[in-house]
């Protein structure tokens, strides 16, 4: 699903300000079906994290804090079944899971002696059934389960995605009988920086010569390609040299802007696979 | 020195004579008496005739305006001493030359300094100004002044006349392009030259009767945006700002300068050229005088005159032999004569003997003297490229005045394949990484380790920012990315990270910049251009397209100075910026290490002896292989130079007196920074200069004023102008130095002898025993320099100035305008990287190597590298096939061994440095099968892979000989190097792989256990587990709420749902650990809500419950899920946790059976065990519950325990599922 810019910032459009919930994405859905669930649900996603980012400081502050927790406090006292933490998320345009920590930590600076470290809140949140408090356990579940883009099962299913993704990439690399090194290859042998695959022999793809490959299962869209392009792929291209990306599901089409240097975008495992002939004609 | 040429012109002596007395050999032997008599009398200006000879030529020449790039360079100085250094040849020969040209000669000389008189180049300044007039100079220098076009004032003043006179010296307005050479003053008062650029008048008192000062080499880079010379930026300019600012009162002046001689100008002036333009465009009006061989003047006089010259081209006495042929083609495409103010000059029939009347009275005595010179140099021509060829051997004026000359030219360029091409490659790549360098294993410390990582990315990201930016007007470096890359510097803090980034930039600065344009190509031990290897052809094609449309590049002229054009301008300006003395230091170490190795590399020895069609196909490969050592020796050099004499460049000029001396008493002092004079008397010695002078020469053109005064420099220089001398080109002897070969040398170091930090009088003052040069004589039987190595691709590789000749024939023929044909950037040529590294092997074994030895001597060269490839090779792979058969082997041992040992030692499993140890000492004494393993490995693969490289034809007993050599070799070589490092690699491996398990002994033990796969057809078509958990995590905030009353989920989808999470469950394709973990804990938080009756169901709101039968199935379901297919731990105990007990306290009327249906099959199924059970109800009971829920909850507990107890294991399903670890890795 390749977008052009003005595609994209469309969709990006009707995402401001909207929680990251079930019904949220329902109704997107229903605004664009001619797009795949998967890339509206990853473009949702990344755009909501890029709102919260610009945002995460306000809900920081110790004044913040503060006063969520009072509500909290107060509305659970007022009735305690009540989607209390989830709506307060929701009212303050904050990620309910995120708001859930927030409490979760706060709850525990007051009840434990000493501040929680970070490992025991994720175990928390991970398995609320290990908060002390009935009444905040099962808040916090509420936050996690409705939350689509932020929280350890949410967190979960993006790694499995992208696992997923990789296996896939490599049963179509087995069947192009294409040999490769994986990253866990890579590692062992001392690689500093590694792709999912290295190809052992080059191929070229639409006239670009691919030495490695990195799969990524989510939408190529700015801000992400950039901070990839940085952290990753123009490393890749520094010791590998020139290499494919396949965004699984879609990227901006102008973002496809690298390819004589080096860095070749795809949103699906390239059809025309150019491979070196050992025959002599 | 006049009288000598006068004497010659009155036929006293003969040119051969003249000749011999010049070059100072066996003077006498053969020469008449009268001969003797006449020359001896002279001698002691021997010296001083070739500077004056080629002087004259020029000053008799500078009525002609030639059209092409602005001429000559550097002209040799005669007669004055080393800078600074008091004395000098006697100045006898002002009196020689006085006879000529009284009135100008009385006055100039007089006036003269010693030092000033060195040069008839040197600015009207007098010796007072002189230290303030070559600072000036050199700040000029730092900036390339726009062109020649700004100084190029044609027939302004007064141009040449018939007889010089103080007040009317000949036209030196026009000495750019022909600068007098030596001796000769062009003025009355001496002028200091600089080489490098053409000096502008500065002195306001200077009027126009004075002429102009030569300048004595081309302008410095005529395109300065683009490819920024050395010279004008930082590297000799580094902290200018003075020069700066002189430099901008020099242009002022230079204005004014030209403002007046503008308006004093008779004839038209020519247009400035644009900047970046080496090429004057002439403007209409100016008409070809056509050139006839009838109207030469005085045919005797010029015939002797030209052959004088050519002998002294011929024997070297010249500096430069391309430059006396630029000159040369410059005469035979003149296209007119400055008309001269007064015509009234006849030739008067006494003149002709003498030197009175000018040399060059019309175009056609210009045409026919080149022609007699280029017919005395065909050998040279022949030899140039094929364009060259063509272009001359289309010359009209040639045919006309030579149809013999244009006939063997025609001859040759139809027979020459010397096509010299320009391939643009494609952009830059980076170096890739390796493992056996790059990974941490190479490093101190982590943090090393990733510094490097992160500088590694940085800088690519500089260079790609340059990529980007540097052709950029008003882009700089400095400010663009210094900041940046001092950043990154300053991260480099442990020794061994420097090294590691050096070796970085070397290797980038390889790849990009072997040839001189700065592109790539193969390098030299990479592997082959991928690109090159796909649809080479096509490509071949695209860069010679690319190729026309590119404007080549200039190169500045025939003497251009030491540049770094295209990429090498990147790396130039990343070592000044960086400016890091560390960086600097380990770049040098890095630089003279590479070099010498490269230098001592065993190239091939060609047998001349071998036949026909195969050593054509080796030679072609060894050609190539020899350019691209060659090529990367140069650029190695070069930076080595450029960074080894950084410190010592500055914008200043050379010092004089006592404060020369003693800076050469502290610089003699300082060793070299590579031992350059030694392998230089060595690369003599084995006949390898062909190597080694060209890439000394880049070295040394970045020597700063002092260097050529040290002792140990002005050895070499010396060893330099012997070889010069020695190297004439007509000699071809058996065992001798190859044509091209010769060519090369001639060429790199005349250039060399243009730069301007080496004294001009250098060349000259130099005592040459010509015949003295003796290559030693244990010099191998054929050396490099006797092999064809050079071919005119590699010539005009290196040096691209030749193609300035080319480029002036084509400006002939095009008019002015047209294209300039330059040839600058080359096919880098591609060699097979593997050979290149293939060593002489160590050959150890006595007798036995003797025999080898002797073996290869009478087989083809291609036998013996084969061999020694394949050798290399075997023992190479035979340590990588011990690594990862034994070691690997070894490496499993110790790990069973560990567990052996945690389980016996408990968790803890005692001190891990002590387990080590214990592991070393059982594990490493099976090191010892090493070697019988390699020796076996060699034995077995060695003699396949040699012949699979030999022809079919060779011999049963030569292959068999063959083979077992090279088994031999690569045992030897494998079996050295396992037994030095077995034991060391095995430690290392262990170690390793001990601490890897120590590691995967803490968190995630559900990723180590035993799994199963997918079962065999299995395709792989299950719901993907991201799925699943997503579906799950649907139903899960359904049911937690808050939900629309219209949300809730069919029975039908429940099922489903469970169903599709045993298929995925069963293909283990895609599930990954912490997935299922997250599906077992969905799976349990799913049971949960069943039980609790809190799944919304969809239907008529009075059915929103889902059946107690259907809930049961899915119960039964997940149990049998829970039992069967998950493979890792399910938190099941979570069932019980109050918060999901709870759930149950919402419902009303409350319904417990299905808590109880589920506790009992979780006994019976052995998921949970009872007592584990009746802790965790015992635990509901701590917490807080409402009063009837609180007793509803004892009543199950009670119910529960009542009944009978089964006999099961009391595990849980973890244990279960999980093996003994142990187990799992002893099998494994």
């Amino acid at each position: 699903m390749i977008l052009t810019k003005a595609q994209y910032d469309e969709i990006a459009q009707c995402l401001v300000s909207v929680p990251p919930t079930r019904q949220s994405l329902r109704k997107l859905k229903q605004r664009f079906p001619s797009q795949s669930q998967a890339t509206l649900l990853s473009i949702f996603s990344q755009e909501y994290q890029k709102h919260i980012k610009r945002t995460h400081a306000k809900h920081h502050t110790s004044e913040a804090i503060e006063s969520y927790y009072q509500r909290y406090l107060n509305g659970v006292v007022k009735n305690g079944a009540a989607p209390v933490l989830l709506d307060l998320a929701n009212e303050v345009d904050y990620a309910p899971s995120l708001m859930a920590r927030l409490i979760l930590e706060r709850f525990l600076q007051e009840h434990e002696e000493t501040p929680p470290s970070k490992t025991v809140i994720n175990s928390m949140l991970r398995d609320p059934s290990q908060i002390p408090d009935g009444v905040l356990a099962n808040q916090v579940y509420q936050c996690i389960v409705n939350d689509c883009c932020y929280g350890p099962l949410v967190d979960c299913i993006k790694h499995a995605i992208g696992h997923e993704h990789e296996v896939l990439l490599r049963d179509m690399l087995l069947e192009k009988n294409l040999s490769f090194l994986d990253e866990d290859q890579l590692r062992a042998k001392g690689y500093d920086k590694t792709p999912d695959f290295i190809l052992q022999v080059p191929v070229a793809v639409e006239g670009h010569i691919i030495h490695w490959i990195e799969s990524k299962a989510s939408f190529g869209d700015e801000c992400s390609h950039h901070a990839y392009l940085h952290d990753q792929f123009w490393s890749y291209w520094n010791r590998f040299g020139p290499g494919l990306v396949i965004y699984w599901y879609g990227f901006i089409q102008e973002l496809d802007c690298n390819r004589e240097r080096g860095i070749l975008l795809k949103a699906c495992f390239p059809t025309n696979i150019v491979t070196l002939c050992h025959s002599v004609a | 020195m006049a009288a000598v040429l006068e004497s010659l012109l009155r036929e006293e002596v003969s040119v051969a004579a003249v000749v011999r007395w010049i070059a100072g050999s066996t003077q006498g032997s053969k020469d008449n008496p009268g001969e003797a008599a006449v020359l001896s009398s002279l001698r002691p200006l021997r010296k001083e005739f070739v500077p004056f000879l080629l002087n004259f030529l020029r000053e008799q020449s500078s009525r002609v305006l030639p059209q092409g790039p602005p001429t000559p360079a550097k002209a040799p100085g005669a007669s004055a001493a080393l800078p600074g250094r008091p004395g000098g040849p006697p100045r006898g020969s002002r009196g020689a030359r006085s006879q000529l040209f009284p009135p100008t000669e009385a006055l100039s000389t007089a006036a003269e300094s010693p030092v000033a008189r060195r040069g008839g180049r040197r600015r009207v300044l007098g010796p007072a100004r002189e230290r303030g007039g070559r600072s000036l100079e050199e700040g000029v220098s730092g900036e390339s002044l726009p062109g020649a076009g700004s100084r190029r004032l044609r027939g302004s003043g007064s141009p040449s006349r018939p007889s010089l006179t103080l007040s009317d010296p000949p036209n030196l307005s026009n000495l750019e392009e022909f600068p007098p050479v030596g001796s000769v003053p062009p003025g009355p008062t001496g002028t200091k030259p600089s080489r490098r650029i053409n000096p502008t008048p500065v002195s306001e008192e200077r009027s126009l009767s004075k002429p102009k000062t030569c300048f004595t080499s081309p302008p410095i880079s005529c395109a300065p945006s683009s490819q920024p010379s050395v010279l004008d930026t930082r590297p000799w300019g580094l902290g200018l700002p003075p020069g700066c600012r002189s430099l901008q009162e020099e242009r002022e002046m230079l204005r004014k300068e030209r403002s007046k001689q503008l308006q004093q100008s008779p004839t038209p002036t020519y247009p400035t050229p644009e900047l970046g333009s080496p090429l004057p465009s002439r403007t209409g009006g100016l008409t070809d005088e056509p050139a006839d061989p009838a109207r030469v003047s005085s045919r005797q006089r010029l015939q002797l005159v030209a052959l004088v010259y050519s002998s002294c081209i011929a024997e070297n006495l010249v500096p430069n032999l391309f430059l006396e042929l630029f000159f040369v083609f410059q005469l035979l495409t003149a296209r007119r004569m400055v008309t001269t103010k007064d015509n009234d000059f006849e030739l008067s029939p006494g003149a002709l003997d003498s030197l009175e009347s000018p040399l060059f009275q019309s175009i056609h005595d210009c045409v026919f003297f080149a022609v007699q010179v280029l017919e005395c140099h065909f050998q040279v021509l022949s030899n140039l490229d094929k364009g060259t060829l063509k272009l001359l051997a289309e010359n009209e004026r040639l045919l006309c005045f030579s149809p013999a000359l244009q006939g063997r030219l025609r001859a040759a360029y139809e027979g020459s394949v010397a096509k010299v091409s320009l391939v643009m490659p494609p952009s830059a790549q980076a170096v890739s990484f390796q493992p056996e360098t790059d990974n941490r294993a190479n490093f101190s410390s982590d943090r090393a380790f990733h510094t490097f990582k992160k500088q590694r990315d940085v800088f690519y990201e500089v260079l790609r920012e340059w990529e980007d930016h540097h052709e950029e007007p008003g882009w700089d470096f400095e400010k663009g990315l210094g900041s940046r890359i001092r950043a990154m510097m300053g991260q480099l803090s442990a020794a061994c990270s420097h090294s590691h980034f050096v070796r970085l930039f070397q290797k980038q600065l390889l790849q990009m910049c072997q040839s001189p344009g700065g592109a790539g190509g193969t390098v030299l031990g990479e592997a082959p251009d991928v690109l090159s290897m796909l649809g080479a052809d096509k490509l071949g094609r695209l860069w010679r397209l690319q190729e026309r449309l590119v404007t080549p590049q200039s190169s500045g002229g025939p003497c251009p100075p030491p540049t770094f054009p295209g990429c090498q301008g990147f790396f130039r300006d990343f070592i000044l910026s960086a400016s890091s003395f560390q960086f600097n230091q380990h770049l040098m170490d890095s630089l003279s290490l590479k070099i010498q190795e490269l230098n001592g590399l065993a190239l091939p020895q060609h047998e001349p002896s071998d036949e026909d069609g195969e050593s054509d196909v080796d030679w072609q490969g060894e050609r190539r292989q020899f350019a691209v050592v060659l090529l990367s020796l140069r650029l190695l050099a070069k930076f080595l130079g450029f960074v080894a004499f950084l410190p010592y460049r500055g914008p200043e000029p050379p010092p004089t007196g006592e404060l020369q001396d003693s800076i050469l008493a502290l610089r003699s002092q300082v060793p070299p920074v590579l031992d350059v004079r030694t392998l230089l008397k060595r690369g003599l010695q084995a006949r390898r200069a062909v190597l080694t002078v060209p890439w000394l020469v880049e070295f040394l053109s970045f020597a700063d004023h002092v260097v050529p005064l040290l002792d140990y420099y002005r050895g070499i220089f010396t060893l330099l102008l012997r070889l010069h001398r020695s190297l004439v080109l007509s000699q071809e002897n058996e065992g001798k130095m190859c044509f091209l070969n010769k060519l090369l040398l001639l060429a790199v170091l005349g250039w060399l002898f243009q730069i301007p930090t080496v004294p001009e009088d250098l060349f000259f003052l130099e005592e040459g025993p010509s015949d003295a040069f003796e290559m030693d004589t244990v010099a191998p039987e054929h050396g490099l320099d006797s092999m064809p190595v050079v071919d005119q691709q590699l010539l005009y590789t290196c040096c691209p100035y030749i193609g300035e000749l080319r480029k002036l024939l084509a400006l002939w023929v095009s008019g002015s305008s047209g294209r300039s044909g330059g040839f600058v950037r080359k096919i880098t040529p591609t060699t097979t990287t593997s050979s290149l590294g293939a060593q002489p092997p160590q050959t150890s074994q006595g007798l036995q190597a003797q025999l080898a030895q002797a073996f290869f001597h009478n087989q083809p060269p291609s036998l013996r590298r084969t061999v020694e490839f394949v050798a290399e090779r075997i023992g190479s792979n035979c340590v990588k096939h011990i690594k990862a058969t034994l070691v690997a082997d070894l490496v499993r041992q110790a790990e069973s061994l560990l567990q052996e040992q945690l389980v016996t030692q408990g968790e803890e499993g005692g001190d891990p440095a002590q387990l080590l140890e214990i592991l070393y000492s059982r594990l490493c004494p099976h090191g010892a099968q090493a070697l019988a393993l390699g020796r076996e490995f060699c034995q077995r693969k060695s003699p396949g892979a040699v012949r699979a490289l030999l022809p079919e034809e060779t011999p049963a007993a030569v292959l068999s000989s063959a083979e077992n050599i090279a088994v031999g070799l690569a045992t030897e070589k494998a079996c050295a190097w396992l037994s030095a490092n077995i034991t060391a690699l095995i430690r290392r491996e262990v170690k390793a792989a001990v601490s890897r398990t120590l590691r995967a002994q803490g968190p995630e033990p559900a990723a180590r256990g035993e799994r199963r796969g997918c079962s065999r057809a299995c395709e792989h078509h299950a719901p993907l587990p991201s799925h699943l958990i997503s579906e799950i995590k649907d139903v899960l905030s359904l049911a937690v709420g808050p939900r629309d009353p219209d949300e809730g989920v069919s029975p039908e989808h429940l099922e489903q749902l469970v169903g599709q999470l045993g298929q995925t469950l069963q293909c283990r394709q895609f599930l990954c650990p912490p997935a299922e973990q997250h599906l077992a804990k969905c799976s349990v938080e799913l049971a949960s809500l069943l039980v609790a009756d809190q799944i919304p169901i969809l239907g008529p709101p009075a059915q929103h419950r889902l059946e107690r039968g259907q809930a049961r199935r899915l119960l039964h379901m997940l149990l049998s899920l829970w039992k069967e297919d998950f493979q890792g731990p399910v938190p099941l105990q979570l069932l019980l946790s109050p918060r999901n007990v709870g759930l149950l306290a919402d419902t009303r009327p409350r319904e417990w059976d299905l808590l109880l249906f589920l506790l009992r099959e979780l006994v019976e199924k052995g998921l949970m065990g009872r007592m584990e059970i009746e802790a965790c109800l015992g635990s509901l009971h701590q917490a807080q519950w409402p009063r009837d829920f609180a007793e509803e909850l004892a009543t199950l507990s009670n119910l529960f325990l009542a009944e009978p107890h089964l006999p099961e294991p009391q595990l849980r399903a973890c244990e279960l599922v999980q093996p003994n670890r142990g187990t799992v890795l002893a099998q494994s």
